[in-house]
């Protein structure tokens, strides 16, 4: 580690000073610009959520409709597809490239690649902006937009694909070249399986999207029951590269926060793959309450073929918290239950960020993702806030808080930037956390009532008929402004943090990175144990982990009754079938 | 043992943890409980989206819509026609931009057959204040057999964006107090006699 500027690996690249990995040049500046246009699509995405639960506080009610409806559309098409797949870009050029040791195949695939998503992303936003397309993130056809609209989101597909077959010829590269010994490390293997996830939605992504271009064009007609099934290939699949992706981040930042290990590499390789058979089916989530499918149809993929999607997320909501806790084991902090948990480094954002992140994914969103994803229940969730309360905590709370986790590592060990801002950086997640889940759950419970997701006025001042909602919906949806708020506030810290570094940060002085200090996270600083050998090791493997016990107790208790207590309400409706 | 960045090194296909193992099996048998529980709902719950699904023109549904207002209508609210059909009768509800149309007048305890289609977007059927939700696609009959279990004045809101007026959409379904369950079934068969 010490050997700093000699090991510059001339013309290829340079060695992490922290990790001992290879950097190829390439990898770095397309990880770089990658990264860099993820914020920026991020930042148009947070100031049109400004705007949207601004409007939805009744007692504000900002924009007009046309604006309401136009800026839904951006900020869906913003967060769900440019910020979160631009990121995932520069997660697949890290885990393949980075952690394999080796070159990007063709870096100049990699540049067409990129500029096509620009090119695709910006003629998107310039035509949702014009007027042209307020047909929302789902463009459910019959709706209508300009057909530059699909035909860019068609240009970002392609260059999406093109990134994903190169993080696969890494593969093949790295395998070739052996430039690593043994099987690829389990960060990779995440990765793998978000790649072919990506694959499999991108193809129902080409699937849709290019059909719907040619009728925009009046060539072809559409099924607007078929574009219903077909688009949520790729509307719920791509949340599954995110969930993917995610778990990989999970494990990526529990090394180098804490030296989590990998307690089995069986049982988290065997849960990854079950992603990879069975997460597409999800789409079904969206049609439950659809006349196009039938009840055998809906209850086989619903539940992703008997719920093994699900089964795969709790095997990571425990393997995940629980090499965490033998990291810390090992790194001598055994007493009692909590103490790796009570002394973990919580002032790192990099820490408090993906353990967030874990736990508002899979406590919050993932109860009542697959609460409200049973057939039945489906009734008393569809289209209501509790959807968008649900993907909140899923994809926001989850999978964009665990980015912007990872990201305060990337900016010192890619971008070689001290992290900018460094006290607000350590408030960062907690206050993007906290605000999303005050957000989501107001939207779930409001949802509960009745209140329609996407909607401009629900006081429905002009309508033909007036609806009294339950006078605990303004308290809601009062609340969920001010976490929706303090989330915007949260997020615009990171973009803060974010464009300071890169772009006025001070470089970290290698020689100096072990003395730590403001801008340099812990694991930077010293990283910690990444490899455990001998008998000590065996003995705390076979004490095992009864702290992460029982926070999987808690979380399955909590889990029975919210489905359970859905049962029931649903029980007391109206017989309907 | 080593982290998630690390490779592992030769055979890492090795036997599980107790805890592991514990929690893999008591997450496989909740997630097969999860699964149980929907083809249970189908066999004793009261609650199903199934129905009856079929294709349909929009312009014939459309029509059907028209006679069945022609038949049962008893009066008029801004414009959009009221009905009271009898009990056991098939409802036709149409959605389009940004009305639902017509109003129903229905009994409490009696059973009726409620076709929802859409004769333009998609657009989306949330009864309030029950809170119940179905998916209304242009081209397709959503065929639900309904029970409603109390009396009372129920709006019927757009939940799913079908346009610049979607705010817009709200239509209703009055629910009054029935005869008995049994005059009900009655009246069922002598619709079906018919």
């Amino acid at each position: 580690m010490s050997n700093a500027m000699a090991d510059t690996l001339q013309g290829w690249g340079r060695r992490c000073q922290v990790t001992g990995l290879k950097v190829h040049s390439e990898a770095e500046k397309l990880i770089k610009v990658n990264a860099v246009v993820a914020v920026v699509a991020f930042l148009v995405g947070v100031i049109a959520a400004i705007g949207l639960v601004l409007t939805r506080w009744q007692a504000v009610h900002l924009l007009p409709a046309d604006w309401y409806y136009r800026l839904m559309t951006v900020h869906g098409m913003n967060m769900l597809i440019f910020f979160i797949l631009f990121f995932e870009m520069a997660v697949l050029y890290f885990a393949g490239p980075v952690l394999l040791n080796c070159r990007v195949p063709a870096p100049k695939v990699g540049w067409l690649a990129f500029g096509l998503m620009v090119l695709g992303a910006v003629m998107v936003d310039v035509v949702i902006f014009a007027g042209k397309a307020d047909v929302l993130f789902t463009s459910y056809v019959p709706l209508r937009a300009h057909p530059l609209f699909y035909l860019g989101v068609i240009l970002f597909a392609v260059g999406a694909i093109l990134v994903t077959c190169l993080f696969f010829a890494s593969l093949v590269v790295a395998k070739r070249e052996q430039t690593y010994e043994g099987s690829v490390p389990l960060v990779t293997f995440g990765a793998l399986t978000a790649a072919i996830i990506a694959a499999i939605t991108l193809l129902h992504g080409a699937a849709i999207y290019i059909p719907t271009f040619l009728w925009s064009l009046n060539i072809i007609p559409i099924d607007p029951e078929l574009y219903r099934v077909v688009w949520w290939g790729l509307g719920h699949s791509s949340q599954q590269i995110n969930v993917a992706a995610m778990v990989s981040v999970w494990y990526l930042l529990g090394g180098l926060t804490v030296g989590a290990v990998v307690l089995n590499e069986k049982i988290s390789r065997s849960a990854f793959s079950l992603y990879v058979l069975f997460i597409s089916m999800a789409s079904a989530h969206h049609l439950l309450v659809d006349p196009g499918l039938g009840p055998a149809w809906k209850v086989w993929n619903t539940s992703y073929a008997m719920y093994l999607a699900v089964l795969a997320s709790m095997i990571h909501g425990f393997t995940v918290p629980a090499g965490i806790e033998m990291g810390q084991r090992l790194r001598g902090l055994v007493k009692g239950r909590f103490e790796w948990l009570r002394k973990a480094p919580w002032g790192d954002p990099g820490f408090s960020g993906m353990f967030l992140s874990l736990v508002i994914f899979g406590f919050f969103g993932g109860i009542t993702g697959v609460t409200s994803g049973t057939e039945q229940i489906n009734i008393i969730a569809h289209n209501t806030l509790r959807i968008p309360g649900h993907f909140h905590v899923t994809v926001v709370g989850g999978t964009a808080l665990a980015f912007m986790a990872v990201t305060y590592y990337v900016l010192p060990l890619i971008f070689q930037r001290k992290v900018a801002l460094w006290g607000l950086a350590k408030i960062q997640p907690y206050l993007f956390g906290v605000g999303i889940v005050i957000m989501a759950m107001s939207m779930t419970f409001a949802g509960s009532f009745g209140v329609p997701r996407r909607h401009w006025d629900i006081t429905f001042a002009g309508a033909a008929t007036s609806v009294e909602f339950h006078p605990m919906v303004d308290m809601l949806m009062g609340t969920m402004a001010i976490g929706g708020l303090l989330a915007a506030i949260g997020a615009l810290a990171y973009i803060a943090i974010a464009v300071l570094s890169v772009f006025f940060g001070q470089k970290v002085d290698w020689s100096r990175v072990g003395d730590g200090g403001a801008g340099i996270p812990q694991g930077v600083a010293k990283l910690p144990k990444q490899a455990h050998t001998g008998a000590a090791v065996e003995q705390v493997h076979q004490a095992g982990t009864p702290g992460t016990m029982v926070l999987v107790g808690v979380f399955l208790t909590v889990f029975v009754l919210y489905y359970f207590v859905n049962w029931k309400m649903l029980s007391m409706v109206w017989k309907i079938g | 043992m080593h982290s998630a960045i690390v490779s592992p090194k030769g055979v890492w296909w090795k036997p599980a943890g107790k805890q592991e193992k514990l929690w893999v099996t008591i997450a496989f048998v909740w997630c097969m409980i999860l699964f149980a529980m929907m083809p249970f709902w189908h066999f004793k719950g009261g609650q199903n989206p199934s129905g009856m699904r079929s294709r349909v023109d929009p312009k014939d549904f459309a029509a059907r819509a028209q006679r069945f207002v022609e038949d049962y209508k008893v009066g008029d609210e801004n414009g959009i026609p009221v009905v009271a059909p009898p009990a056991g009768s098939d409802l036709y509800l149409v959605a389009r931009m940004w009305a639902w149309s017509p109003i129903l007048k229905l009994k409490k305890g009696a059973t009726y057959t409620l076709h929802l289609s859409a004769l333009d977007v998609n657009h989306g059927f949330s009864l309030y204040p029950i809170n119940i939700n179905f998916q209304v696609v242009p081209g397709y009959d959503y065929a639900l057999t309904v029970t409603p279990n109390d009396v009372g004045e129920y709006k019927i809101i757009c939940n799913e964006f079908c346009g610049i007026g979607h705010h817009l959409m709200v239509g209703k379904a009055i629910v009054e107090e029935g005869e008995s369950t049994a005059s009900a079934a009655a009246e069922v068969s002598e619709v079906n006699n018919e």
